[in-house]
């Protein structure tokens, strides 16, 4: 920049900031504007972290006092379900980064495509998830309900599809009562977790609908990055989810 | 990162470089992958019995959901630095980060540390 333009730009800097439209009159640069954003983002994270950690405590305590029950009940959930809502949600986080990559690149048709494959491998989930929660319906594997049975528990060869590949010893009574407990954390975790799939695609069909008109392949992609960290985060969820609800003991 | 993570000061106004780091989609495709590699090892390793370690009576640490976490904080960690840019950006998200992790595992630790007192050696 010569010393003339730089003279002529801080003129005009006085009365009126010279930036782009996306840029909000009250930050100093685009740049500082997408970093005050992007914090904000994470401390929202931050609370959804606070948020889902209170769940997971209860779930640490409960499992180490009701082990054998969180065990038995465990086996009623399908690992080949679970493992292929893992990899449905491990890849629509890669398609979402690549959603961020391609508002990066300014290159609104693959931009279309990532936000649209997001869009299919979340209802995807949510699809499987459904799937899971019928049986547990169907089984009366509801806590809270009137019509909860712990029959499974306390004689597991009445449910012959489980116990031909675990063979769990019957529980006592008062032990497999507190199945229920392990069922009341998967619902509200899994739950809790669907929600906000349910909001992240609902937010999806948004960006999708703002990107068709080009809103973030203009260089101004900051709601696309803070969302894909809200997905991201999600996925990170499920990441600890999994393992902890799906493989408690398989051995 | 000391290039992505200076403020040019001398540029607030006029021109905006860019200064985001622009992650290769060859980089994402390979924690993708590994990401996936992860997952299976988990599930397979649930199969096994990795055994226990008796410290003293009545304290046993199962080897099975220890390793189970470690996989999943393993997998936790590429996606927060690759996916979620946290390696490219600047020190006061990295921090953010960090503080959020730290009082989350402080707040587990608290509250176990009043369970575990209570019952003082009838575990």
């Amino acid at each position: 920049m010569s010393d003339s333009t730089a003279i002529a730009n801080g003129t005009a800097a006085e009365k009126h900031h010279e930036h782009p439209p996306y840029q909000r009159h009250h930050f100093e640069s685009v740049d500082q504007q997408f970093d005050a954003t992007n914090f904000a983002m994470w401390l929202f994270l931050l609370t959804e972290i606070m948020f889902f950690g209170g769940l997971f405590m209860a779930y640490l305590l409960m499992r180490n006092w009701y082990y054998p029950a969180f065990v038995e009940a465990s086996h009623q959930l399908s690992i080949f379900w679970g493992t292929a809502n893992t990899t449905v949600l491990i890849i629509s986080s890669f398609t979402m980064a690549m959603s961020v990559w391609s508002a990066q690149m300014r290159r609104k048709g693959l931009l279309l495509v990532f936000l649209g494959l997001t869009f299919v491998l979340g209802l995807g989930f949510l699809g499987i998830k459904g799937i899971e929660w019928h049986e547990k319906w169907v089984k009366h594997h509801v806590p809270g309900i009137h019509n909860f049975s712990d029959a499974s528990f306390l004689n597991p060869a009445s449910d012959p599809e489980v116990y031909k590949e675990y063979h769990d010893k019957p529980l006592s009574p008062a032990m497999a009562s507190k199945t229920e407990m392990y069922f009341f954390l998967y619902f509200a975790m899994t739950g809790m977790h669907a929600l906000h799939m349910v909001i992240g695609i609902g937010l999806l069909i948004y960006i999708f609908i703002r990107a068709k008109t080009g809103a973030y392949t203009n260089g101004h992609y900051t709601f696309v990055e803070n969302f894909g960290l809200y997905w991201h985060f999600v996925d990170i969820i499920w990441i600890f989810l999994y393992p902890l609800l799906y493989l408690i003991s398989r051995y | 990162m000391s290039e992505h993570s200076e403020h040019n000061e001398n540029n607030t106004e006029g021109e905006y470089h860019e200064q985001h780091h622009v992650v290769s989609p060859a980089l994402y495709a390979m924690i993708l992958l590994a990401l996936l590699c992860a997952t299976a090892l988990t599930c397979g390793m649930s199969y096994i019995d990795l055994g226990e370690w008796h410290i003293t009576q009545g304290v046993t640490l199962f080897w099975n959901p220890v390793v189970a976490l470690a996989i999943a904080c393993t997998k936790m960690s590429l996606v927060v630095l690759f996916f979620m840019h946290i390696k490219y950006s600047r020190r006061l998200t990295k921090l953010t980060v960090l503080s959020g992790l730290f009082i989350f595992l402080t707040l587990i630790g608290m509250t176990l540390t009043d369970y575990m007192s209570r019952a003082w050696g009838r575990w």
